[in-house]
C-alpha cells in the first residue's frame, strides 16, 4: 500500500509516453515526407506533400465526408449483422452439437476464402449495396462466431455443476452463466470484427468500382486513381485510416467498460 | 497396529441419505468407488477422511446428484428427491464464484434460479452474508476478496437456500493455516446455530477431528469405507480443544486409521 503512489506515478509516466511517442513519431514522419517532396520537387500526382493532402481534405470535404458516411454505414450494418449472426449461431452451436457439426465447416470455408476473390461474384449476383454489405458481413462474421464459440465452451466446470445442482433451466444457464463467461471472448471478437468489416466494405467498393456504381470512400479512391487525382486519394486514405482507428478505439473502450469491474484483461498491465 | 474403536450405534432419528453398495467406475476405467456403504444421520457433522484420490469427492458428488453411481443406490428415506435442489448446499474445493458479478449477486444466485421473489431473496441474502461476516462486502467483486473471504461467500451461497444438508468438498484446502483455523471455528458455530447436517470431505486428520462428530476413514483406489471414528468431544470446541491432550489422542487415532487404510485391508 505504501509503495502505491510512486508505483502509480511511474505508471502514469508510462501511459503518457505511450501517447506522446507515437504522436512525436508521426510528426517526424510528416516532416520528413514534406522535406523529401520539397527537396526532390516530386510532382503531386506521384506524391503530394502533407500540406496539399490536408488542403485537399478541406476543399473536398463535402464530397469525401459524404463518401465516408456511405462506407461507414455499410461497415456498421455489416458489423452489426456479423455480431448478431456470429453470436446467434455460436449459441445455436452450443445448444446443438448436430448443428455445430453440420455448419461449422462451412463457416470455416467462408472464412478461408479470400474476400477479394468473392467480391466480384457477389457484385454480379447482388445489387450494389447488398453486395458491399455482404462482403463487410462475411469477413466480420467468422471472428464473432469463433470467439463466441470458444467463450461459451470456456465455462468453469464447477459453476456448471452448481447450476445443475439448483436445477437451472437451459435459458438460465445460457443467460446467467455461459454468455457472461463468454463476454471477454465476445469483446475480443468485436475488436477484430470491427476492423475487418471496414476492410470488407472497402474491398467490395473497390471491386464494385470497376462496375461503375457506388460512392463510398474506397470507390472515391479508385475513381481518383483513374483521374490521377493523387492528393484526393491520399485524403480519402487518411479518412479511411482514421475511421479504422476510431472503430478500434470505440470497441476497445466498449470492451473496457464492460469488463473493467472483473476481467483480468481490463485490470491494468502490471499484474 | 492399534485398531480404532468400533463404530457407535446409529443415532436415533434415522438417516438423511444412505449410500448402499455404491460403485462408480469412470468411462476411462478408473474405479473411484466400490461397494461404499454410508449413512448420513440428521444433524451430524460427518467427515470423509482419506488420501487424495480415494473417491471421497466422488461420493459427495453422488450425494449431490451431480453424478450417477454405476452400481448401488443413493437413497433418500424422506423421499425428498423432487425437492433435493432445495435441500442441498454444496461448497466446492474452489470458491467457484461468478467473477462478473458482486458478492451479493453470487450469493443470491440459487434464489434467482428458483425465481424467488426479489424482496424475500434480498432478506435471505443479507442474512446469509451476515452469518459469514461479509455484510460489509456485499457490493464487492470476487477478485477484490481474499481467499478466505471468497470461501465465506461460497458458504453463504450454499446456506442461502436454507438447505438441511450441507456438502463440503475440501473447502479450506487451499487456504493458509490461520485462515483455515478461523473458518473452521466459524463453520462450527454456524453448524451449532443452524443445526444442519454436514458432510465434509478432507484429507486433513486435524481438520476432521476438530470439526466432526464422526469420521469415516476411506481406503484409496477403489474407495470404500475402511472404518469410522466417533469424536465425542463436546461442543463448542475452540482453541482450548485444539491444544488439548484429548484432541492430540484423537488425532493420533485418526492418523493411525488413515495409515492403516492407505496400507490396504485391515
Amino acid at each position: 500500500m505504501n509503495a502505491e503512489p510512486t508505483e502509480r506515478r511511474r505508471k502514469r509516466g508510462e501511459d503518457a509516453l505511450r501517447i506522446l511517442l507515437p504522436i512525436a513519431f508521426l510528426a517526424v514522419g510528416v516532416l520528413v515526407w514534406d522535406l523529401i517532396v520539397r527537396l526532390y520537387d516530386i510532382k503531386p500526382f506521384l506524391l503530394p506533400s502533407p500540406g496539399l493532402v490536408f488542403a485537399t481534405l478541406v476543399s473536398d470535404w463535402p464530397l469525401l465526408f459524404q463518401s465516408l458516411l456511405v462506407t461507414l454505414t455499410t461497415t456498421l450494418e455489416g458489423f452489426l449483422l456479423a455480431v448478431v449472426g456470429g453470436v446467434g449461431l455460436a449459441i445455436l452451436f452450443n445448444l446443438s452439437r448436430l448443428v455445430e457439426y453440420s455448419l461449422y465447416p462451412y463457416a470455416v470455408i467462408l472464412q478461408v476464402t479470400p474476400v477479394v476473390a468473392i467480391a466480384p461474384l457477389l457484385i454480379v449476383w447482388l445489387p450494389q449495396h447488398a453486395a458491399v454489405l455482404a462482403c463487410a458481413w462475411i469477413v466480420a462474421f467468422f471472428p464473432m462466431l469463433a470467439n463466441t464459440t470458444l467463450g461459451l465452451h470456456s465455462v468453469d466446470r464447477n459453476l456448471v455443476d452448481l447450476f445443475r445442482l439448483y436445477r437451472a433451466s437451459l435459458g438460465q444457464v445460457l443467460w446467467r452463466l455461459k454468455l457472461p463467461a463468454a463476454l471477454p471472448y465476445i469483446m475480443g471478437g468485436l475488436k477484430i470484427a470491427g476492423g475487418l468489416s471496414l476492410i470488407g466494405a472497402v474491398v467490395a467498393e473497390i471491386a464494385a468500382g470497376a462496375a461503375g456504381a457506388g460512392s463510398g470512400l474506397a470507390w472515391r479512391i479508385s475513381e481518383s486513381q483513374y483521374r490521377l487525382n493523387v492528393p484526393r486519394m491520399f485524403a480519402a486514405l487518411v479518412l479511411l485510416s482514421v475511421a479504422g482507428i476510431v472503430i478500434y478505439f470505440a470497441l476497445s473502450l466498449l470492451s473496457y467498460l464492460v469488463l473493467r469491474r472483473w476481467h483480468e484483461s481490463a485490470l491494468g498491465r502490471d499484474t | 497396529m492399534a485398531h480404532p474403536s468400533p463404530a457407535p450405534p446409529p443415532l436415533s432419528g434415522g438417516v438423511v441419505v444412505s449410500l448402499r453398495g455404491v460403485g462408480k467406475t469412470y468411462a476411462n476405467g478408473v474405479v473411484a468407488l466400490d461397494h461404499l456403504d454410508l449413512d448420513v444421520r440428521p444433524g451430524e457433522f460427518l467427515s470423509l477422511l482419506g488420501p487424495s484420490g480415494c473417491g471421497k469427492s466422488t461420493a459427495l458428488r453422488l450425494i449431490a446428484g451431480l453424478s450417477e453411481p454405476t452400481a448401488g443406490t443413493v437413497e433418500w428415506p424422506r423421499d425428498a428427491t423432487s425437492e433435493r435442489a432445495h435441500e442441498i448446499g454444496f461448497v466446492f474445493q474452489e470458491p467457484t464464484l461468478m467473477p462478473w458479478t458482486t458478492v451479493t449477486s453470487n450469493v443470491r444466485l440459487p434464489l434467482d434460479l428458483q425465481h424467488l421473489d426479489p424482496g424475500k431473496a434480498a432478506v435471505r441474502v443479507d442474512a446469509a452474508l451476515e452469518r459469514v461476516g461479509l455484510a460489509d462486502f456485499a457490493g464487492v467483486y470476487p477478485r477484490e476478496l481474499s481467499g478466505g473471504m471468497k470461501m465465506r461467500t461460497s458458504i453463504a451461497r450454499a446456506l442461502v437456500t436454507e438447505p438441511s444438508l450441507l456438502l463440503m468438498d475440501e473447502p479450506f484446502a487451499a487456504l493458509d493455516e490461520i485462515t483455515r483455523f478461523k473458518l473452521n471455528d466459524d463453520l462450527l458455530s454456524l453448524w451449532a446455530s443452524l443445526r444442519k447436517t454436514v458432510v465434509f470431505v478432507t484429507h486433513s486428520v486435524f481438520e476432521s477431528v476438530y470439526l466432526s462428530n464422526r469420521i469415516v476413514v476411506m481406503t484409496p483406489s477403489p474407495g470404500r469405507v475402511f472404518t469410522e471414528l466417533a469424536i465425542g468431544a463436546p461442543h463448542p470446541r475452540d482453541r482450548k480443544f485444539r491444544t488439548s491432550a484429548e484432541y492430540a489422542a484423537l488425532c493420533r487415532q485418526a492418523s493411525e486409521a488413515l495409515a492403516a487404510a492407505a496400507g490396504g485391508e485391515p
